[in-house]
């Protein structure tokens, strides 16, 4: 064999096969690798947006709209002034660029001008030197408001007169595919609603905003995406985007909820005004007022089918209540619309997709992403045809599941990994948990209440499979970018992805030991000035888009290394490899050290990434507007409390379309993370309105599940099946653990009761007080 | 404002992981959380809801665990105050085991090794938690340690890891190394 | 620090109070605080309970329990007074979690006066009375004179609460309390129940279904005439459920963002149902 051949092959096998064993060992691609922020995270020293400090800094404060709609007719900030330590009070008039900023569409105003449009909308921002101080001014300042009753229902939404100047209506999209006139001789219809959900991520939105003496800002902020934050920011303050220096602090989860600005245009409005830094932390109370929230949902239904089983055609309307502005909502009714069918196959569908405006809050994105609405709503169906089939739920699941080759409802022809059918078999066929009857009231429905004993509950099972895309849909120039540069045998990645918790930073440094084998990788800041857009921490993207960017950098660095290496030595470069931290010929006869090559010289280089291109939909809503796909299934055991209506979820079961694993344990933090949020949909998580207003701001009263309220979660299987395209194949894997978790409780409950239940969060009432 | 000098109290001291802290122009109103954080640089203890739901911010004071959020600074003077800052720190029979851990409790190593840390805002409130609870009880069962965590409240991990995690270090603290 | 108070003793709080009524009184801060972190509340000067050692005072007699104001949750749970009040432990194991039980109190939950604060429903089944001491001396007040309505006592300028007495009774007792998830969770509904075999009586309170903390007088006198009392035996299920119903009579929810006033009486009916056989079954005085 030739040294060229035999060097081939070698690069190949590093670059594309991966050795989870043999990766151990260098920490590299598939080991399980610890979080190099843990060390820090676990001692208290890892700083947080809002943990920062500088001299002579301000507190900010926002002053919100108490009210669902109002004009507001005048507005005296007189007795904010008069406060000892106030250095300034601001107000729409004070925004010297665009006053609107917003994802998609700038709708939003940074602070209200003459009409508020939802609870706890921006009116007005006070700087002082003492938060307590700068609360106290805000209170003192006094809005004239003339209270408008507000729009509240989203289905009289189209219809009713404007609440905004560009109407209602966020986006209507109708998917019509195949012979709409086919029929099923077995149809079963259901309505169903979602409630609107928080993120509730546990660090609330903070900052620190600095003015810099070329007139622009420097800010230190908790965000998703760096760059969109940027250019929303320079086009309010009415700068040039290199004037706006943004540096990602340390964000204490995100889960779509910082996908939107929140303070960071008023945090650098402050700096501006003040010339001094300022910082702004949210309390609990305004953060779910500060932040976007999931989309509550209406949905109707009509599954037909022919006797068999199989699905002739799905019809759905759905619509979401968008709030008062359009945040991503555009998008998320695009989700929730081409998934509506589930990963089924089915020969003619006509969805109705309808975002809209009320005088609720603000909707926009958040895990699943639209996915998880229609989820709880499509697998009910499938339950109920089931049983109208007299069929096993989980057959029907099977004898309809999507596999690549497959058409979508909306013309797409999947054509990577998606394994449907394996994960439903995996998760239907891994053994159930022996579930011991107990007397201990932690495991019982009602826990520490001690109301519920185990003879008066009854167990139910359901099972439930969802799933939806990875990355930016429908045209979006959708890319991420990162530098890679080798010095005396460290390797630097600089990247903006933003770090939120799921462990990009882990994988960053796994990517470039496995692609240079280096040991010690280094992550630079992710900041505005150093690096070009990674794109947005959201729709599962991250591993793939950002791990792709940086394995590219790493590749294109090695590339270097090994050309130069061979141009000394005379030899090809592709007879040499890396290879624990040594440059090695094939030959067996030379080799170098990378340390000390790279001692000589750095080797740098930095490169932007993107996914395949995809298309819009047409007016049917027909299109490949999607890259690529991800699922997932659950199967849950609860015990219910009948009588009262309580839930005890005793086991979770999933198994999950992952791609390829890239790090075990991380990878099982995100599946089992994003269970709880579905857990916590179905039973206890919901903003509750009355008329506009947001009752249950708090943690008391917007209740997530603790450590009494989550089971065990067993992975039946994690399903390996590489997708082309995406760096080791690796699929994204953090939004499908919420998507039919939700589903998979609701069904379990529905099968312990006998109860159609046909919202989630399912509340005690709705159980104990059905009509049976 | 003229009523606003009155809320401002004359400096006190905080005993805080072994070492007297002085805390000037602090108003009455201000919680352990905020003297902490914001006037002693000990941004460990986190702040995450301020009404005691969470435990971001639970802390020891004279050795028992507490929501700094619900204590009035204030009224803390002369009690022994430990952060994560300090944790283990003051403790001397844990000091040969932190150092041949490279300064990391058992607690600690095991949330890092078992992925018990994602984001970490809960993380601090935790490791003061659990150490609290191994201290008392070094063998808990599954439902004493899920009790005893309740009001801690993680939004990133389900717990899974977490309670991975909590079983890890009973394990390591009955055969230390 | 003149506008932060410590106190070290009654004695001392007392004189404090008697000099500035209108301080903020603070006990163990779980109510309080929060309304301080909100804004909600404009401090001018605080007095500190806390560490006053007589308010953490507790002691058992033969008829009767003496629990002082700042006896926190943590000690109703895991001292003697477990045993000898053990409705008063399962209710205490209800508040929040761990560091909440470390600092909340007996008498800041009295204080505070909420209709879902755990332990009143108790202290009501349990005949308890409320020591007060202040300008005009000490008074003792049954819990229906003490909670004028939803957080409101009649607290007097100046009085701050001493202690609670109530009765140490040797049949079952049961706190069961329904709550959003199975832990930390505000009341939605609560039942006491408390058999005093002397007197041949079930006592019954309920928390979170009315205005104040309200017996259920007529279902206790009804329920108490069906009990066999020499052997303790008599209640079958069909008796249990209209018990249940009597004491859903007797409550008066509301509608709010927890609950709706329907659910809460329904609660009120199959938790004192089964608490009611409980209580009559051996073995289920503990918290299991």
């Amino acid at each position: 064999m030739s040294c060229l051949q035999a060097a081939v092959s070698a690069v190949e096998h590093t670059s594309v096969v991966i050795d989870t064993k043999e990766r151990s060992r260098d920490r590299g691609v598939g080991a399980d690798v610890s979080r190099p922020d843990g060390v820090p995270k676990v001692q208290g020293r890892f700083a947080f947006s809002s943990d920062l400090w500088a001299d002579n800094f301000l507190w900010g404060h926002t002053l919100r709209s108490p009210h669902p709609s109002a004009l507001i007719s005048n507005i005296d900030i007189g007795p904010a002034l008069a406060f000892g330590g106030v250095h300034a009070v601001l107000l729409a008039s004070d925004v010297p660029g665009q006053l609107n900023f917003g994802l998609d569409h700038q709708d939003q105003p940074v602070l209200a001008a003459d009409q508020v449009r939802y609870v706890g909308e921006p009116v007005a921002l006070v700087a002082a030197e003492h938060p307590d101080i700068a609360r106290r001014a805000a209170e003192a300042i006094v809005v004239n408001y003339e209270v408008i009753a507000p729009l509240t229902d989203s289905e009289a939404a189209s219809e009713a007169p404007p609440m905004h100047p560009d109407g209602n209506v966020i986006r209507r999209l109708g998917i019509r595919h195949g012979d709409l006139s086919l029929t099923g001789e077995v149809v079963v219809e259901g309505s169903y609603e979602v409630g609107m959900q928080d993120q509730a991520f546990m660090g609330p939105e903070s900052g620190m905003a600095l003015p810099e003496e070329d007139g622009g800002v420097e800010l230190f902020v908790s965000t998703q995406w760096l760059h969109v934050d940027r250019s929303q920011i320079a086009a309010c303050l009415g700068l040039a985007e290199e004037q706006v220096r943004i540096t990602l602090a340390g964000v204490g989860g995100a889960f779509g909820a910082r996908e939107d600005l929140s303070l960071q245009v008023h945090l650098c409005l402050l700096a501006q005004h003040t010339q001094k830094p300022v910082k702004m932390v949210y309390s609990r109370d305004e953060s779910f007022l500060g932040h976007v929230h999931r989309h509550p949902a209406k949905m109707c239904y009509r599954h037909h089918a022919d006797r068999q089983g199989h699905l002739i055609k799905v019809e759905a309307r759905i619509v979401l209540d968008g709030g008062a502005y359009a945040s991503s909502s555009a998008a998320v009714i695009a989700n929730a619309s081409c998934f509506a069918a589930g990963p089924y196959k089915v020969l003619a569908a006509e969805v109705e997709g309808l975002a809209v405006r009320t005088n609720n809050p603000p909707c926009g994105a958040m895990r699943g992403f639209g996915a998880v609405q229609t989820c709880f709503a499509h697998e009910a169906q499938m339950d109920k045809l089931a049983a109208a089939l007299g069929m096993d739920p989980v057959e029907l699941r099977l004898l309809n599941a999507l596999a690549p080759g497959d058409r979508l409802i909306t013309g797409q022809v999947i054509t990577g990994a998606f394994p449907v059918a394996e994960v439903i078999r995996q998760c239907a066929q891994a053994p159930s948990p022996v579930l011991p009857p107990t007397n201990d009231y932690r495991d019982l429905p009602g826990g520490s209440g001690r109301t519920t004993k185990a003879e008066d509950t009854v167990r139910g099972t359901g099972f439930a499979v969802g799933f939806k895309n990875l990355m930016f849909s429908e045209g979006f120039d959708d890319y991420s970018s990162a530098a890679c540069r080798v010095s005396n045998g460290v390797a630097t990645i600089t990247c903006a992805c933003a770090e939120v918790g799921q462990g990009f930073v882990t994988l960053a440094q796994q990517i470039a030991r496995t692609e240079l084998s280096v040991d010690e990788v280094i992550l630079a800041p992710a900041q505005t000035v150093t690096s070009k857009s990674a794109g947005s921490t959201s729709a599962s993207r991250q591993t793939w888009m950002s791990g792709g960017a940086v394995q590219a950098a790493c590749r294109k660095v090695r590339e270097q290394i090994l050309s130069d290496v061979g141009a000394k030595w005379d030899v090809s470069p592709d007879g040499l490899v890396l290879r624990d931290g040594m440059v090695v010929c094939i030959d067996g006869q030379r080799q170098a050290s990378l340390a000390q090559l790279t001692a000589e010289q750095d080797y740098e280089a930095d490169v932007v990434f993107r996914h395949v291109p995809t298309q819009t939909l047409d007016e049917n809503g027909q299109g490949n507007i999607h890259v690529s796909f991800a699922c997932a299934a659950h199967r849950v055991i609860v015990d219910v409390d009948p009588d009262l209506g309580l839930v005890r979820v005793r086991d979770i079961t999933t198994a999950q379309d992952v791609g390829r694993i890239l790090n075990p344990t991380q990878a099982l933090g995100q599946i089992e993370g994003g269970i709880a949020q579905g857990v916590g949909l179905a039973l206890m998580e919901e903003i509750v309105l009355d008329d506009g207003l947001v009752r249950n701001n708090s943690f008391t009263d917007y209740v997530i599940p603790t450590t009494l309220d989550m089971p065990e979660v067993t992975i039946a299987a994690f399903i390996e099946e590489p997708e082309p395209g995406a760096p080791y194949g690796a699929k994204g894997i953090g939004e499908p653990p919420t998507i039919s978790s939700s589903a998979a409780v609701a069904a379990a409950v529905r099968d312990a009761t006998g109860l159609s239940l046909e919202r989630i969060p399912i509340r005690p009432y709705d159980i104990a007080l059905a009509d049976h | 404002m003229s009523n606003s000098n009155s809320l401002y109290i004359n400096p006190y001291s905080l005993r805080v992981n072994g070492a007297n802290r002085e805390v000037a122009d602090s108003q009455v109103s201000e919680s352990l959380l905020f003297v902490l954080r914001e006037r002693l640089g000990c941004t460990g203890t986190k702040n995450a809801c301020t009404e005691g739901e969470c435990g971001s911010c639970v802390v020891l004071v004279d050795g028992v665990l507490t929501c700094s959020c619900l204590v009035l600074a204030a009224t803390v003077v002369g009690r022994e105050i430990t952060t994560i800052e300090g944790l283990g720190i003051a403790e001397s029979a844990d000091e040969k085991l932190l150092d041949e851990r490279g300064g990391l409790l058992p607690v600690q190593q095991a949330f890092v090794d078992e992925g018990a840390v994602q984001c970490g805002f809960c993380t601090p409130g935790l490791i003061v938690a659990v150490h609290d609870l191994l201290e008392a009880n070094p063998n808990p069962s599954e439902g004493d340690v899920r009790e005893a965590l309740s009001g801690n409240l993680c939004r990133c991990t389900g717990y899974g890891r977490i309670l991975a995690a909590v079983r890890s270090a009973c394990e390591q603290m009955r055969s230390p190394l | 620090m003149t506008n932060v108070i410590v106190a070290r003793s009654v004695d001392e709080a007392l004189a404090t109070l008697s000099e500035a009524p209108d301080i903020t009184i603070l006990a163990g801060g779980t109510d309080l605080m929060v309304e301080i972190n909100r804004g909600l509340r404009q401090l001018n000067s605080v007095i500190a309970l806390a560490q006053v050692p007589e308010l953490h005072r507790w002691s058992i007699g033969e008829d009767r329990l003496m629990i002082g104001a700042g006896v926190t949750y943590t000690t109703m749970l895991n001292t003697k007074l477990a045993q000898a009040a053990p409705a008063l432990a399962q209710a205490a194991r209800t508040v929040g979690s761990p560091p909440i039980r470390n600092a909340g109190t007996l008498g800041g939950n009295l204080g505070t006066a909420s209709p879902a604060g755990d332990t009143l429903p108790v202290l009501a089944a349990l005949n308890a009375s409320i020591v007060l001491d202040g300008p005009s001396g000490e008074r003792c007040l049954s819990l229906e004179e003490f909670m004028v309505g939803v957080k409101r006592t009649c607290l007097a300028p100046g009085e701050l609460i001493k202690a609670v007495e109530m009765d140490h009774l040797s049949g079952g007792q049961e706190y069961l309390k329904i709550g959003p998830r199975n832990a930390m969770v505000i009341s939605m509904a609560g039942v006491a129940l408390a058999v005093d075999r002397k007197a041949k009586q079930v006592r019954c309170a309920l928390g979170a279904v009315a205005a104040n903390i309200p017996r259920a007088s007529e279902a206790e006198a009804w329920v108490g005439e069906r009990i066999n009392w020499d052997s303790g035996t008599g209640v079958d299920s069909v008796l249990a459920q209209e018990f249940g119903q009597r004491m859903a009579a007797e409550s008066s929810p509301i509608d709010d963002h927890r609950s709706t006033a329907a659910y809460r009486r329904h609660a009120v009916g199959v938790l004192a149902a089964r608490a009611l056989q409980r209580v009559f079954s051996e073995g289920t005085n503990g918290y299991v």
